[in-house]
């Protein structure tokens, strides 16, 4: 059973259609790279999972429950998705360990002391634990990204979204947030990206989807992606962000 | 200048004209700061309210922040006193008129918490939206609820960006409070002038009821200030509103 | 309860309130353009370089701000006697009547908040403005009035506007020194008549429909003003 699924999703903003009957789906494990060019709708997509953005048609299931169900819980089931931003959205009025325990305390019901410890690891694991005590405004762009993924793996998630995680950085803070996304690509975490990194995806990814203008033009396997896109609107884009 | 009255028994009461004037510093005092709980609560909750996404909770909070502060704090303090006993139910409006104690002060003290929220309510509605959208988003993406995101998310920061505004408006209800003058709270102001038709030393009165007024502002600033500066996030270089 | 509310009384009196209501608007626009001038040099001065023109323009802008606008209005209902005697030397002169003390007391009053508006205005314009207009060679008054003022109203223009909104509202305090604005009409009817609901509920009803109104296009010119972010 896939973990994330999407059937026929469309979306309008008033009468603007930002996302156009979208089918695909994310299995356990793998790692979907979701591009295209801005205001192709990707964020908007990536947002219907955990329910961030309501859509009108359609439907979206993770983990067998349907997001847009009235009686799904959407705070549970999205304590169970983590989420990276492009603006990074730690609390800039807590310090970092606070940071991680805040949901792990109000959603999950762990006391204090088990999420200080569980956050502590996972600090140690993207290499920002000698930060623990600092509050986001004293931390780079990438060593404020790594805390929001641990922010996000504090939760024990099922899958991890992540959008744009590393176009609001400058270039040299870029890679300590990408090897970070790899390892985790590796462990086998379920993973979908929206990013313009195609090393990453190259790297990583199972699948690519393409989308332009609210469709998804193309989902293919990676090979196939890089090797011959079928649609021209995806050669165009590759060969524009592969020459940049 | 002679201060020299100040000591002179004043015309009733048994004190003496400084003690009219302690008096009017009281007043002026139980009414900025118990009119500045009503309007920081009630200001709070409608500044939260212009926010939510529900238009059922959020129209209404409009149409009180339009009405109050809509409308003259003189017109405001009348309606209280004269006209508010007049048409609520009969057995309310006796009690209002003949059994309520200290009818002029808590009537003052309502008005000026009720107007004074109006101008609460947009400072935290402003500060809440200063906040980036993204940070609701994060709070959700973690599991929290709406009003969870507010608690921990939204608020702790709002409050800290408009320290400084909700400064000015507590000094705004300070100034004030002068109003309730108009419906026979004998506040600090109301002192002064009937100590000066009483002593015809308006000069000194006024400029002592002028010092008192300066150093209460210049107190609560200096304190504020100081609040702000333990507030203030580490390494936050943040939106202030304007 | 409304069964009571008597609108012949609110008709019969609208003559004399709309006498009321050109008092307060004539007090307004008048204060509002005597504070917007005065508010102007205040804030010049705040912002020169000169310790002897910033002073006591700080010192009075902060002290007429930490003070009550009704203990103003008293402050000047008393000074301004003692004033014109001094300056004509007739211990009898008659004053200036009550309007245009009401005035004085207003636009000296509002300069201070007008002042550090626009002194925010001024300070919003980039340096690079003012270090543009001296390359070009203007003198001092001329960047001044050429380049910054300009580009500072500019921005300043709704702030001013909803200060303006508030100072009309705050023209109902001359009720303190028994002056006729549309407050002091409404009252003296109201008193003369014992119909206070009636006329108190008007008034507030039409404060209410000209400060929103005026506030709504307020509003609109902000929008204009400003692009939405």
């Amino acid at each position: 059973m896939a973990m994330i699924e999407f059937r026929n999703v469309s979306k309008w903003y008033g009468s603007f259609q930002v996302l156009k009957d979208c089918s695909t789906s994310v299995e356990k494990g793998e790692v979907v790279v979701v591009c295209g060019p801005s205001g192709s709708g990707k964020s908007t997509l990536i947002k219907c999972v955990n329910g961030l953005e309501p859509f009108q048609q359609g439907e979206v299931i993770v983990n067998g429950q349907s997001v847009g169900d009235r009686g799904t819980r959407l705070p549970q089931l999205r304590a169970k998705i983590g989420m990276v931003f492009q603006h990074f959205e730690l609390f800039p009025h807590m310090d970092v360990t606070a940071n991680l325990n805040l949901a792990q305390v109000k959603v999950l019901g762990r006391s204090v002391e088990e999420a200080t410890a569980k956050s502590h690891a996972l600090l140690q694991r993207v290499g920002m634990i000698e930060h623990a005590k600092k509050f986001p405004g004293q931390l780079s762009g990438g060593q404020q990204q790594r805390v929001a993924i641990a922010r996000g793996l504090a939760m024990d998630p099922v899958a991890m979204l992540f959008d744009e995680p590393t176009s609001a950085l400058d270039p040299e803070m870029i890679n300590e947030v990408l090897d970070v996304m790899v390892e985790l690509a590796q462990e086998g975490m379920t993973m979908m990206c929206v990013t313009h990194e195609m090393g990453f995806a190259r790297k990583v990814a199972h699948r690519v989807i393409f989308m332009d203008q609210g469709e998804i033009v193309e989902d293919a396997p990676k090979e196939d992606f890089f090797g011959t896109p079928r649609s021209e609107r995806a050669q165009q884009f590759l060969s524009k962000i592969l020459h940049h | 200048m002679d201060f020299g009255f100040l000591f002179e028994p004043a015309f009733s009461g048994g004190g003496t004209y400084l003690d009219w004037v302690i008096s009017g510093i009281q007043w002026t005092l139980y009414l900025s700061v118990l009119g500045w709980i009503i309007a920081f609560v009630l200001g709070s909750i409608l500044g939260v309210l212009r926010t939510v996404p529900l238009a059922i909770l959020r129209v209404p909070a409009t149409i009180y922040v339009e009405v109050f502060r809509n409308i003259p704090l003189l017109v405001q303090m009348f309606i209280w006193y004269f006209v508010v006993p007049e048409i609520v139910p009969k057995a309310a409006g006796d009690w209002l008129k003949t059994q309520m104690p200290m009818p002029e002060f808590w009537n003052a003290v309502f008005c000026l918490g009720t107007y004074t929220a109006s101008r609460v309510a947009e400072q935290v509605r402003a500060g809440i939206q200063s906040i980036p959208r993204g940070q609701v988003h994060a709070g959700l993406a973690i599991g929290l609820t709406l009003p969870q995101t507010y608690r921990h998310v939204l608020l702790p920061m709002s409050y800290r960006i408009i320290i400084p505004p909700l400064t000015t408006e507590f000094l705004t209800i300070f100034k004030n409070s002068s109003v309730a003058l108009t419906i026979g709270v004998l506040e600090l102001t109301a002192q002064a002038r009937q100590i000066s038709e009483y002593t015809f030393q308006t000069f000194e009165i006024f400029t002592i009821a002028t010092v008192v007024y300066a150093l209460i502002t210049l107190t609560v600033t200096f304190t504020m200030r100081w609040i702000e500066g333990r507030a203030r996030v580490p390494g936050y270089i943040g939106t202030t509103g304007k | 309860m409304f069964s009571q509310f008597d609108f012949e009384v609110i008709r019969s009196a609208l003559p004399f309130l709309w006498e009321g209501m050109q008092f307060s608007l004539g007090l307004t626009l008048l204060a509002m353009a005597g504070g917007i001038v005065l508010g102007t040099l205040l804030a010049l001065m705040r912002l020169s370089p000169f310790a002897i023109l910033s002073w006591p323009a700080g010192a009075y802008v902060n002290l007429v701000r930490s003070i009550p606008l009704i203990l103003v209005i008293f402050w000047f209902y008393f000074l301004i006697p003692i004033a014109i005697k001094h300056l004509t030397g007739n211990p009898y002169a008659s004053g200036i009547g009550p309007f245009y003390s009401a005035l004085i007391a207003f636009t000296m009053f509002e300069a201070a908040y007008y002042c550090e508006i626009i002194r925010a205005g001024i300070q919003s314009v980039p340096r690079g403005q003012v270090q543009a207009a001296y390359a070009l060679g203007l003198s001092y008054r001329q960047a001044t009035t050429l380049v910054i003022l300009p580009q500072a109203f500019r921005n300043m223009i709704p702030v001013l506007l909803t200060t303006s909104i508030i100072l009309f509202q705050d023209t109902s305090l001359v009720y303190v020194v028994g002056l006729t604005d549309f407050m002091g009409a409404a009252s003296k009817i109201a008193r003369r008549d014992g119909r206070l609901v009636e006329l108190y509920l008007f008034a507030a009803l039409v404060y209410f429909i000209l400060c929103f109104t005026a506030s709504y296009f307020v509003r609109r010119l902000q929008e204009r003003i400003t692009p939405p972010r």
